[in-house]
Parts: structure tokens; sequence; C-alpha cells
């Protein structure tokens, strides 16, 4: 056998999914709340909190695009409408 | 030692003797007896595999992956709907490159529903990248597991073998039982060159993107059609220790001038034999090509046997319904363009129908004018 069929650990830090989207959630740090709902949401887990708050008082939210597959979960479900979807120019072939 | 036994309960004394470590099925007829006879076997104090009860077809093959990929000898075994149900893992562990061994007691597939003998389950999944082994009688069957254990363990890729149901699993004949101590002679303890390791962690199965997908499916395909000269090596072996013939892949009965050749597998090649012998005696030069390995097909060994024949009848348990036998079709693809004989498809036995002499007799007689483009039913 030529062909290694096993990997080791740590493989998702060099396979990146990022490159899967034609989409990419857009988020309005004023406008957040801090609900986390996109975080329960997200099929990939890569929306998070940052610690740091906007002019509200409102610890926000934002994405980790190295994973993102754009399916747009976290703006259809955000209660405030902070999220918004945006066309991918650099990765919509990949 | 010869013994008069059933078919399957010799292959699962003949199975433990080769010492699995897991061992893990879901009962179906007529496959039943082989796992019936092994739970016994542990129950008894007899048997030092683990034998798990699984809830399904997709559980069995699943736990024994899982067992293969820590690195021990495993076996499982089924029949009809319980091999459609395991299709999907049936691809993952030869993928996988999982040398699991597998008993198919060969029954038809619903509907409507039946539970007799013909070859149609097993050839549904002939792609999954398994061997596939047919038995002609239980001693051969016993025999060919004995094999099947050590081509998996040093080819990497799993083996399904495979005996008529009721035809042979029921049937009491007498069988020598290859014994434990020349099994350790011939089959030496599995070392795998990879396995799932607490202390190493390391996935099995990762997803693997179109850069290096075909490759590793090209990789598989070339490695079992290489696997044919480790089968035969290891039949050579066979022979040494046990006396008796090994795998050859395929074996011919009366070929050297046969005119028309019968082309089947698994145990009408019996009911054949007998015919053969009976028409010989009346002058009809008939002779018969026995496939013993399925999958690798061995296209360059059948081009070699039939090259003399003027007719060839392909018989067989099976259709691919909507096109015709499906031996006979590989038999086309492979080897048609080499061979000077036109190649007839006949379906036999389907369900359970009793193939007998006279069916073979008919299929003899309307051979010379069969059509080569369609299936002929011969009920």
């Amino acid at each position: 056998m030529k062909y290694k069929l096993t990997c080791q650990p740590g493989s998702s830090l060099q396979q990146l999914t990022g490159n899967w989207r034609n989409q990419y959630p857009e988020i309005d740090h004023e406008k957040c709340i801090g609900c986390q709902k996109c975080i329960w949401v997200c099929p990939e887990g890569i929306c998070f909190l940052t610690g740091r708050k906007n002019k509200a008082g409102k610890i926000f939210a934002e994405k980790d695009l190295a994973y993102c597959k754009g399916c747009g979960i976290c703006a259809r479900e955000c209660p405030v409408k902070a999220i918004t979807m945006a066309k991918e120019a650099k990765n919509s072939n990949k | 030692m010869k013994i008069f036994i059933g078919g399957l309960k010799a292959v699962a004394q003949t199975v433990a003797n080769c010492q699995p470590q897991v061992i893990s099925a879901y009962p179906i007829t007529p496959q039943t007896h082989v796992v019936e006879e092994l739970a016994k076997l542990k129950s008894a104090g007899k048997l030092t595999a683990e034998y798990i009860r699984a809830e399904s077809e997709f559980s069995a093959a699943s736990i024994v992956l899982g067992a293969a990929a820590t690195g021990v000898r495993t076996y499982t075994a089924t029949s009809s709907q319980g091999l459609l149900l395991m299709t999907e893992v049936l691809f993952n562990i030869a993928g996988m490159r999982l040398p699991v061994v597998m008993t198919c007691a060969n029954r038809s597939v619903s509907a409507p529903i039946n539970i007799w003998n013909d070859q149609q389950d097993s050839l549904t999944v002939r792609d999954a990248g398994w061997q596939f082994w047919y038995a002609e009688n239980n001693q051969e069957a016993c025999d060919l597991h004995v094999q099947a254990f050590k081509v998996a363990e040093s080819t990497q890729l799993p083996v399904i073998v495979n005996l008529d149901g009721f035809v042979l699993t029921h049937l009491t004949e007498e069988v020598d039982i290859p014994e434990a101590a020349k099994i350790k002679r011939f089959l030496p303890a599995y070392r795998p060159v990879e396995f799932l390791n607490p202390q190493k962690p390391q996935t099995f199965g990762p997803l693997v993107g179109p850069a290096d997908y075909f490759e590793i499916r090209q990789e598989l395909h070339e490695d079992l059609i290489k696997s044919q000269k480790n089968t035969l090596q290891v039949g050579r072996e066979f022979k040494k220790v046990f006396g008796r013939a090994g795998n050859t892949l395929i074996d011919g009965y009366k070929l050297a001038d046969a005119q028309i050749v019968l082309v089947s597998f698994g145990s009408v090649i019996g009911t054949m034999r007998e015919v053969v012998d009976e028409l010989r005696a009346k002058g009809v030069k008939v002779g018969i090509l026995k496939i013993i390995t399925y999958r690798p097909f061995p296209t360059e060994l059948i081009i070699k046997a039939l090259a003399k024949a003027k007719i060839i009848a392909v018989v067989e348990k099976d259709i691919s319904l909507g096109g015709q036998g499906i031996l006979a079709t590989d038999l086309k693809a492979h080897a048609g363009q080499k061979l000077k004989a036109p190649i007839s498809s006949f379906v036999v036995g389907l369900g359970g129908r009793d193939v007998t002499k006279e069916t073979i007799k008919k299929i003899i007689k309307l051979a010379p004018k069969a059509t080569t483009t369609a299936v002929t039913f011969v009920g």
C-alpha cells in the first residue's frame, strides 16, 4: 500500500473548510446584543463571543471564517438582524 | 479426521480453530447455524474470542470494522437482506483496508420474500472492494475460510466466503475440519500495519478530497487485482499443509477437449460434474469451468481455460435485472474480446428452484443456438 489511510490528531487545523462557502456572515457589532443564539445554531461552531463590549455595553459576537461554510443559519436566526450574508468574491468557485 | 457434520457447524468449528479475537453477527436464515455454533463454543469455554451480539447486520458489520481497526482478527456471517443491510459498512471495511473475514450463506433477495438459495445477495455487492470466494461443497467452504484469514491479513483486503444456503449450509456430509494445530502452522498471528491505540491516537477513514480520493480508489482496485498472486501462493501453501487443493481462483473439469463449456460457481458445479460424466460416456464433449474467486475477476486464467471452447454457456443463480446474468456480463466484459466462442447467459435456480441434472442437460441442448444478447431463463 502506497497510500497511508490513517491520519494523526490535529488534521482539522490543516483542513480549513472556509473555502467551501459562497457567502459569509457580517456581524454588526453595534447591533449585537450578545444573546449567543448564533453560537448555539452554528453547525460548524464558528461563532464566538469576543469578550469586548460595544457602545451599548453588550459583549458582541464574531465569526471564524477559516471554517465558516456560509450556510447563513446565524443570519436567519439572529433576533436583532445584526448578521447579514455577503457574497464571497475570492472563494466562490472553490 | 473426517466426520459427518452439518455445513455451517463445520464452518463454525473451522472459524473457531482459526482463533478470531472478535466475532459479531446477527442471525438470519440460512446463516443462523454458524453463529449459533460459535456462541455455543464460546459458552462452553472453547472459544477465546469476544462474542458480541448485535441488534442488526449493520451493527454487526460496524462492530467487526471497529474491532479490526484495533488490530485483531475478526469474523462475521450473514445472508441475503442482512448482507444488503451491511452494504455501506462493506465499502467502509474495504476502503479502510481492514481484513475482516465473512461467511455469506447465499440466499435470494426480497421481494417477494424468500429464504431459499440463489446467489443474488453476494453478487449485488460485488463492487464493494472485497474478495468474493465461492465454495462448491462443505469441505471447500471450510478450507476457503482458513485461507481467507491468511489472504485477507496479508493483503489488507477483506474476504467473503460464500456457500449456497440450504444446499450446503443445511447439508450434512463428510468433512475433514482443518485442525487447530495445523492451522497454527499455516496461519500466522495477525500483525496489523496500523491500529487504533489510545496511546498514539489516529483517525481511520478520514475525509479525503478530490486531490487524493481518486488514487486511493485506484490503488484499492490494483491491490485487489494483485491479490490473485497472493491467493494462489496461499492456496499452494494450504495444499502442502493440509493435503487438499487450495484456492486456485478457477478450476476446470474435463476442459482439455471440451467443445461446450459450462461456466458457473458454487454447489451447482457438483450436479454439473455428474451430467458431464454421463454425457461424456455418450461421446458429448462437455466440460466445466468453475469460478472459485469471483472478485478479483481471474481474467487471465479464464481466457486460457476457455481458449479452445466452441460454445460457452454461463449458468448462474442471479441476474442483473434489466441486463443479463451477472457472471455472464462479467465474463463478456473481461474475456469476450479474447474468446472465439459465443457466450450465452442462462439463469437458473432463483429463490431455491431446484437445479437438477435435467436442468443442466436442457442448457447443454439449448446452448448451441442460444442468444448471446439476452438472458435465457431455465426454470
